[in-house]
């Protein structure tokens, strides 16, 4: 099919809270991404990096910062912001390049080293900023949004705290196996149910930490990797990008109010259906056609709205859907096989491209114990702040 | 701090927003610049007070300190906050807010009458900041 490019190579550093800094991380994970495509550094025509925010210019200018470290080398450079879904438009922006010719070859790389607790937005008054104004006017963190989503499903469908620490207990289990993710340990439901509350419903291990981490991959043009003896690779069949839709109605962070319906009636489906459903018209398949999904997981109770959202199942079905053991490893259609933030944490930059690794390693059969038999057909799922909503299918 | 955001006292106090004058979308907070609606050609953007009552869409806690610039004394204790996001009948849009001191997560139900009051975000010698805090009607402490 064409519109297609290549996944060649797929790295991580290690995630967890390593005291250094971003780039480090952001360079053994494109090392890594390199070694596993075979391409040598100074064959690569594009860099693109996933930016992190940090106080000076570094972290804005990742792409440079990173091809810097890696060694100045002549390539194309891209730096990319959109929040959590920074890693996914810096893919976007790779294939973007490779199918417009412009570059054969293309780096993504994204890395952050995490401050500790909440995330906060940058210093000094500023009350043109709808970030800092949630925090400043209501003291509003992110998990006061992921509580307020919670709170609406046990309302509305039904779910209950039982099937919140089910997500956790089964992203810990698949988390165990996977040797990039921060926490290595199972977790049961009754420790979740004694963990801290955070943010009423939902207890320290309903939300996911911050953490330190990288993931980078290597893409090229269909045609490079075929002369670079890649017959078969993992291919990306869609990224995804949306804006939301006026009038935006389920409150969504960083706002303090929704868009008012009083004058346009919303549109059918929210924005975070929108997000899936642009990918899955761009790849041409449907939810039926999955063979495993990565989804962000900011909370438990937020991957039981990703399973409505991506069509895995009908709207108020998704704790029906968990319980099952559907999303299981072995179900009909694993999520977070990788253990999800649940068990990573966020490093912002990184994770949607880390998200992609997993789909690689699976698509090819390479995800050792957490292996799904015969993946064919993968998905993200991420948003960023301020309507950045991003989801990419890879497919074998 | 947000200038025009609310205003009033007792029965009288309201959020303001404004309306577009060409397609009735209601802002808030406030957009005195352009009309966001992409279908409208752009009109006058005026103030307008918002519905007193509305009901609640959903509601949290805080039950850890909020990091700067939220302003709090960390010599005292933390304690805990609600947070109601709240639906308002005839402009359709939901407003989060935090609820009336006193009240907490169990006071609470989705669905349920909330009004809009006058409340303190914080004070120091020289400065009161205002703000507007949601609370069940019927409930006047």
């Amino acid at each position: 099919m064409s519109g297609e490019v290549a996944v060649l190579g797929a790295g991580m550093h290690p995630w967890g809270k390593w005291g250094r800094g971003f780039v480090e991380y952001g360079v053994v994970a494109a090392r890594a991404a390199l070694a596993d495509a075979g391409v040598d550094w100074r064959d690569v025509g594009s860099v693109v990096g996933a930016d992190t925010v940090r106080a000076g210019y570094p972290g804005y200018v990742a792409g440079a910062t990173f091809a810097k470290a890696l060694g100045w080398q002549g390539a194309r450079v891209t730096s990319v912001y959109a929040a959590c879904a920074s890693g996914a438009q810096a893919i976007n922006a790779a294939r973007a390049q490779i199918l417009s010719g412009l570059a054969d070859v293309v780096l993504v790389v994204g890395a952050d080293a995490a401050p500790k607790g909440f995330f906060r937005p940058a210093g000094g008054d500023r009350p043109d900023d709808p970030d800092w104004l949630r925090f400043r006017v209501l003291g509003a963190t992110n998990p006061t949004y992921f509580g307020l989503y919670a709170r609406r499903r046990m309302a509305v469908h039904g779910d209950t705290l039982e099937d919140f620490a089910q997500v956790k207990v089964k992203n810990a289990a698949l988390g165990a196996l996977n040797p990039n993710a921060r926490y290595r340990k199972r977790v049961t439901a009754e420790e979740v149910a004694g963990s801290a509350v955070v943010a009423d419903p939902l207890r320290l291990l309903d939300i996911c930490a911050t953490s330190d981490g990288g993931a980078a991959l290597v893409l090229s043009s269909m045609d490079f990797a075929r002369r670079h003896g890649a017959a078969d690779p993992v291919r990306i069949r869609a990224v995804s990008t949306v804006t939301p839709r006026y009038p935006n109605t389920v409150l969504d962070l960083p706002d303090i109010a929704t868009d008012s319906a009083v004058a346009v009636e919303p549109s059918a489906g929210t924005f975070r259906a929108s997000i899936a459903r642009a990918a899955y018209e761009e790849a041409g398949i449907g939810p039926e056609d999955l063979s495993l999904a990565e989804v962000y997981d900011l909370s438990t109770a937020l991957e039981l709205q990703w399973y409505e959202d991506l069509g895995l199942c009908g709207e108020g079905e998704a704790a029906k859907l968990l319980r099952e053991g559907a999303t299981s490893l072995g179900g009909r259609i694993p999520v977070n096989v990788s253990g999800g933030l649940a068990s990573f944490g966020e490093a912002v930059p990184a994770q949607a491209i880390a998200q992609v690794c997993e789909l690689t390693w699976q698509l090819r059969g390479d995800a050792g114990d957490r292996q799904i038999a015969s993946a064919r057909v993968g998905i993200t799922a991420n948003q960023g702040l301020f309507g950045h909503g991003s989801s990419v299918v890879a497919v074998r | 701090m947000v200038a025009g955001w609310f205003a009033g006292d007792g029965d009288d106090f309201r959020l303001l927003g404004t309306r577009c004058s060409a397609c009735a979308s209601v802002f808030f907070p406030r957009e005195d610049a352009f009309c966001r609606n992409p279908g409208c050609r752009g009109g006058e953007l005026t103030e307008v007070p918002l519905s007193r009552r509305g009901r609640v869409w959903s509601y949290t806690d805080s039950r850890y300190r909020p990091p700067s610039p939220y302003v709090t004394d960390p010599e005292l204790s933390w304690e805990p906050y609600a947070l109601i996001a709240v639906e308002l009948e005839s402009e359709r849009l939901v407003v989060l807010g935090q609820t009336v001191p006193g009240i907490t997560v169990s006071d609470l139900a989705v669905g349920m009458e909330v009004e809009v009051v006058p409340g303190v975000l914080n004070e120091d010698e020289e400065t009161t900041w205002t703000t507007w805090h949601w609370r069940p009607t019927g409930v006047t402490a």
